[in-house]
């Protein structure tokens, strides 16, 4: 169902920054870019000034622990102007981080931390880095595939619920 | 030198103070806690703490069938769990590239108006309460166990009702579906009219809401903020009308929109969406087409690999699912992108230089539900 894209939309990103689009590809009907993480702030920011994807919808990641670079994250954007979307994908490898695009989304900051919480993928010029739906002190990442889905932190259970487990 | 300043500047105004509201406070529609800093009695920054609910829902669907997971959809915004419901078989359907037969579609389309009028109903009871007018929740519950009593026959559940499935519906309308939701469309107007009647040229009302939690259009779109908050800024847009599914494209209706962004222009919206909301259930039963509910899905469910993102308008705005499949029975991963956890988002920037009171009318407007905002 995937197929290569080679619209104007993506002939226009690739002319503007060559090899840092890796990939463009249409599934079901749908578009998206796989680009370099190096290069997220410059094509978030051409994105939304040049492009007019003025709405970051969503903003998350897929863990694929056997992959080299074991993370996408995928950022949902919608254009008013153009009534079109496009998902941006940023493979990620474990304990990179990723510029933020709170400056060019202020979406993005609960967005970036709920990633932060769930997958441990943390942004460099993130105003307020930390957990936003689990407990500050948890420990482990839950959305990540390694975690088992009975997994908890048992520690922090026993100490602040007091009881043996969540389960 | 500065510091000085600074402090000389805070000196009448007294010492900033750190007010935690919530999470057991009746105004915050569940368990939100927000601290409120604050000087004397007006708002300098707010901080939202949240995840009191969290369930890890998109971690359940991993370890879930595609069908297994439909019912826990419903759990989210527990208080339009059938529009939850509609989101998520429609993605997974386009994931499966089937289509609901057309009488699914239209059954589906007139029980998720009837949801989105119920849970502006909720919306506006709770908000109208919480500013201090204690009539309108009566009146309003009253119109929703109509509603209710419509989803109750039809599927069994009033709440959360799983009413449909993937690929179409599991249950035929009941024989007096079409009456039932006309005879509550033809006595809403005039029930309407009395929410109208208690509140909009209410001055107590007005001012309480007018020019309170006021955002633009700009700040709207850049705090990813949809739904009724994103038209009440002026900003004509509704994916019913821009992306149509299920089957909007077929009915006639209008997208409110106000001009302040303020809570007062919130609530005309809602007001006025739950008009065309019956407009648009009236056309609906005038023609439901005869034939089959459920499409060809078959019963286990094994989408091609490969990822989907389809997005509906909740009645709190934009709800979203992006659900990849690995060619297997379960799901690899879904997200939801949920309308209330982005929307209350914007809390900081409306209630800073207002009252502590006001902040209760502006959690209000953003019509939030703490279960889908902690998913």
């Amino acid at each position: 169902m995937q197929i290569p894209l080679d619209n104007d939309l993506t002939k226009r990103y690739r002319e503007q920054f060559g090899a840092a689009i890796l990939d463009a590809v249409e599934d079901r009907k749908q578009a998206y870019l796989v680009i370099a993480a190096a290069q997220l702030a410059e094509i978030a920011g051409y994105s939304r000034d040049v492009e007019k994807f003025d709405l970051l919808e969503d903003y998350t990641a897929v863990d694929w622990p056997r992959r080299e670079k074991r993370f996408d994250l995928v950022a949902i954007l919608y254009s008013f102007p153009h009534n079109l979307r496009l998902r941006l994908k940023i493979p990620l490898a474990d304990g990179e981080t990723a510029s933020s695009l709170v400056e060019i989304w202020p979406t993005a900051n609960w967005l970036e931390r709920e990633i932060f919480d769930m997958f441990g993928i943390s942004f460099s010029g993130h105003p307020d880095m930390k957990r936003i739906l689990l407990p500050e002190e948890w420990q482990g990442h839950p959305l990540r595939k390694d975690y088992d889905i009975l997994q908890q932190d048992t520690a922090w259970v026993r100490e602040n619920l007091g009881i043996e487990s969540g389960q | 030198m500065q510091d000085d300043a600074a402090q000389n500047q805070t000196l009448l105004g007294a010492d900033e103070l750190v007010l935690n509201m919530g999470p057991q406070h009746p105004s915050t529609h569940g368990v939100l806690r927000v601290k409120l800093k604050l000087d004397g009695e007006r708002v300098r920054g707010t901080e939202c703490v949240i995840g009191y609910l969290h369930r890890g829902v998109e971690k359940i669907a991993e370890n879930r069938s595609y069908q297994q997971f439909a019912p826990y959809v419903d759990r989210m915004d527990y208080v339009a769990a059938v529009s939850n419901g509609l989101g998520y078989c429609e993605a997974v359907e386009k994931l499966l590239n089937v289509e609901a037969p057309p009488r699914a579609k239209v059954i589906r389309t007139i029980m998720t108006e009837l949801q989105r009028i119920a849970s502006h109903l909720v919306w506006l009871g709770t908000h109208a309460l919480d500013i201090g007018a204690l009539t309108p929740l009566f009146y309003c519950l009253r119109e929703r166990e109509e509603i209710l009593k419509i989803f109750e026959k039809y599927c069994g559940a009033r709440l959360t009702t799983h009413a449909f499935r993937i690929g179409g519906l599991q249950y035929e309308a009941y024989d007096s579906f079409e009456k039932d939701v006309e005879r509550f469309c033809k006595d809403f107007e005039r029930r309407i009219q009395e929410y109208v009647d208690l509140l909009t040229g209410n001055s107590i009302w007005i001012g309480r809401t007018r020019n309170v939690g006021v955002l633009s259009a700009e700040d709207c779109i850049a705090l990813g903020a949809s739904g009724p908050v994103l038209r009440a800024s002026g900003v004509k847009w509704d994916l019913r009308k821009a992306q149509p599914y299920a089957a909007y494209d077929q009915y006639n209706f209008q997208i409110p929109v106000g001009t302040n962004g303020d809570t007062y222009d919130r609530y005309m919206v809602r007001m006025e969406e739950m008009r065309q909301s019956r407009l648009i259930c009236l056309q609906a039963i005038e023609n439901i087409p005869a034939g089959p509910i459920l499409g060809k899905v078959g019963k286990v469910l094994k989408p091609p690999a490969g990822e989907i993102y389809h997005s509906i308008e909740a009645p709190k705005g934009i709800l979203g699912y992006y659900i990849v499949s690995d060619g297997t029975t379960q799901p690899y991963r879904v997200r939801i992108r949920p309308p209330s956890f982005i929307n209350l988002q914007a809390l900081d920037k409306m209630a800073r230089g207002h009252l502590v009171a006001d902040v209760v009318a502006i959690i209000g407007t953003l019509d939030i539900v703490l279960g889908e905002v902690d998913r």
